[in-house]
């Protein structure tokens, strides 16, 4: 079981290590800095000593140790852009996406196991059918399709929500939330759907099948024999033990989640760190860039190396496997 | 054309060949099946369409001297107020014939996808025979590079490959290279299903009789893997391509919606619908909904086809 933890971080760390060299690689290969930040009228004496300065003289190796000893302080220096320091920019920003993209996870959870149980119980109903050809059709649109879309037919159309922004937000000091007024509750809804729909069809498909695997056991006949009632068979004895899968399928989809909220947020204009990536792919901001890289490998590595340790927690039989194949 | 009559038994050759591939069983499938078959017509109709723009686009909305800014914003199917030209599908803000820039920017849609996708193939194929038949450590390097970008969604790592391009290539070339920019991006985002595929066949096919036949009588390793095993292994491969081209055309339309893909010059279906956002509030719907329809069609029929393609290719399904 050590052996097993050990292996998955030191995975992590190494794909942290390589995605770090891909961040130090762009800044390094990407824009001579020293020509960015001296004027035409430079000697080569200014340039040898920014070059110092900046360990840029360093060999290649410790030019790396130093950018990753910056990047784990969270220090990428300034936007080209603005500026400003960029873990500054992004500590702004991040309250936006994280919020973001928990309604959606939650939307997705709520609907897709609620529209997965339905469609599991009710076969060949005409409204679980309906739902599955929805859900086909769903899964063929583009993110940004669904979110025109949205836009379209509620704020155009109907003047309902807001078709961009956060609404007004309420300063925490540290964090900005949309959830205590009802503009910024008013303005989440339709993005949230749009970032949490394909992940609430893959939740919703994924429920039904895994719910029609387990209705045809044994122990459910069983407790149908025992003459429990339906919504107890259903729930408490089916729907538990399909759990395992979805939250596992939910954690690792917590990453895409952030990932697509880029195509969200640029559809909806609204104010997160996916917005600020664009932006600064649109520049060319290599700070910006590089630093939203690393913050978001961290989050995916994270959340998969966490993932991972819950299955095995959860999943007695993968322990015994874990040992026995290596 | 230097051979103008092919002798007769030639001909009656490739006629039976026609009949046979008529009579396959894949023919048989695909006749039985009426989503294949109206995908594959839908798609044919967007290819050729794209292919033969400049013969089909009633204008050409490229050239400045046939644009008429008192054309803009002309209804579809209505007579503009001015001139009393009628365009299918309307026009847009400059004037510029909705039905045309569509097929125009189907056409950089549809090369990019399939560039992409061959990109993708070739590149794929390769690492994941060269994986599979040496083993050792190529392998793991090949496939641990493949396990890291797996972590990492395609899209995003399009998205960075693109940035990272743009920093690389010179100010004045941007907009020319963004193209192939693009198609680079693209590929290296999605070679990663076609090696592992293509690995996990090749170990199988490695170690049957017909492979050790040809190491018996002294082929190259080179050989044996382009003309012994690569045949062998492609089924699966036409399979992931043509759902990879799906993902391609969706993903290079949503990097140029982004305004990270296709440049405004070259305008692909992306870019259209990205413009066409811009007037939804003010009323002109058909600027927005008519390059949304078509890339909608386009990924839909490739889709369905490439599902249909899976399970006709299946041998389990047989």
């Amino acid at each position: 079981m050590i052996a097993f933890i050990l292996r998955r971080v030191f995975q992590s760390v190494l794909v942290l290590l390589i995605v770090g060299l891909v961040a130090f690689a762009m800044f390094s290969f990407v824009g001579d800095p020293v020509e960015n930040m001296l004027g035409q009228e430079r000697t080569q004496a200014d340039v040898d000593r920014l070059r110092e300065q900046m360990g840029l003289d360093q060999p290649i190796v410790v030019q790396y140790w130093t950018f990753l000893g910056n990047a784990f302080q969270g220090n990428f220096g300034l936007s080209y852009r603005q500026g400003r320091e960029v873990s500054q920019i992004i500590a702004e920003r991040l309250p936006a996406t994280l919020e973001l993209a928990f309604v959606s996870g939650v939307f997705a959870m709520l609907f897709g196991i609620g529209f997965g149980v339905f469609t599991a119980i009710r076969r060949n109903g005409i409204g679980s059918n309906v739902i599955m050809t929805l859900s086909l059709v769903g899964v063929s649109l583009p993110t940004f399709l669904i979110g025109i879309l949205l836009i379209w037919v509620f704020s155009v159309e109907l003047d309902m929500l807001p078709s961009f922004g956060r609404g007004d937000t309420v300063d925490l000091g540290w964090w900005t939330t949309g959830f205590l007024t009802q503009s910024g509750l008013k303005a989440l809804i339709l993005p949230s759907i749009t970032l949490g729909l394909y992940q609430m069809t893959l939740i919703m498909r994924l429920v039904r099948s895994e719910m029609l695997e387990v209705l045809r056991q044994d122990y459910i006949r069983f407790a149908r024999a025992r003459g429990l009632r339906e919504k107890s068979v259903n729930f408490r004895h089916a729907l538990k033990n399909t759990l395992v899968p979805v939250i596992t399928v939910t954690g690792l989809q917590l990453g895409s989640i952030i990932a697509f909220a880029i195509i969200t947020e640029t559809v909806f204009q609204w104010p997160g760190v996916g917005l600020l990536f664009i932006n600064a792919i649109q520049f060319v901001d290599i700070p910006v860039m590089a630093a939203y890289l690393m913050l978001i490998s961290v989050m995916f590595v994270g959340i998969n190396l966490i993932v991972d340790l819950l299955y095995f927690a959860i999943d007695p039989r993968l322990r015994v496997d874990g040992t026995k194949g290596h | 054309m230097v051979e103008t009559t092919p002798p007769p038994a030639a001909t009656r050759a490739r006629m039976s060949r026609f009949t046979s591939a008529w009579q396959s069983d894949f023919a048989w499938k695909f006749r039985r099946s009426p989503v294949a078959i109206v995908s594959f017509l839908v798609l044919m109709t967007l290819v050729l369409g794209a292919v033969f723009a400049p013969l089909v686009a009633p204008y050409d909305p490229f050239d400045p001297g046939s644009l008429n800014l008192m054309n803009g914003f002309t209804p579809p199917m209505e007579p503009n107020m001015f001139s009393g030209e009628v365009f299918w599908l309307g026009t847009d803000d400059q004037g510029r014939d909705v039905f045309s820039t569509i097929l125009f920017g189907m056409r950089i849609s549809l090369f990019v996808g399939f560039a992409a996708v061959l990109f993708a193939m070739l590149l794929g194929v390769t690492l994941g025979l060269l994986a599979g038949y040496l083993g050792g450590w190529t392998e793991t390097i090949i496939m641990r590079a493949a396990d890291v970008q797996l972590t990492f969604p395609a899209i995003l790592v399009a998205m960075l490959i693109f940035g990272i391009a743009k920093g690389i290539t010179p100010v004045e070339y941007r907009d020319q290279m963004a193209i192939w920019v693009l198609i680079i991006a693209i590929g290296l985002s999605d070679w990663v299903q076609f090696a592992r595929v293509v690995r996990g066949a090749t170990l199988v096919e490695k170690n049957k009789e017909y492979v050790q036949a040809a190491r018996l009588i002294g082929r190259s390793k080179g050989a044996i893997m382009l003309r012994h095993i690569l045949p062998n292994v492609m089924s699966p491969v036409l399979v992931i391509a043509t759902i990879s081209l799906a993902l391609a055309i969706i993903a290079e339309a949503t990097l140029s919606f982004l305004g990270v893909g296709a440049p405004p010059t070259q305008p692909s279906l992306g870019t259209l619908i990205r413009i066409g956002q811009g007037f939804l509030f003010s009323g002109e719907w058909w600027i927005l909904f008519f390059p949304a329809v078509t890339l909608l069609m386009l990924a839909l029929s490739v889709n369905l086809l490439g599902d249909w393609l899976r399970d006709a290719l299946n041998p389990r399904l047989k």
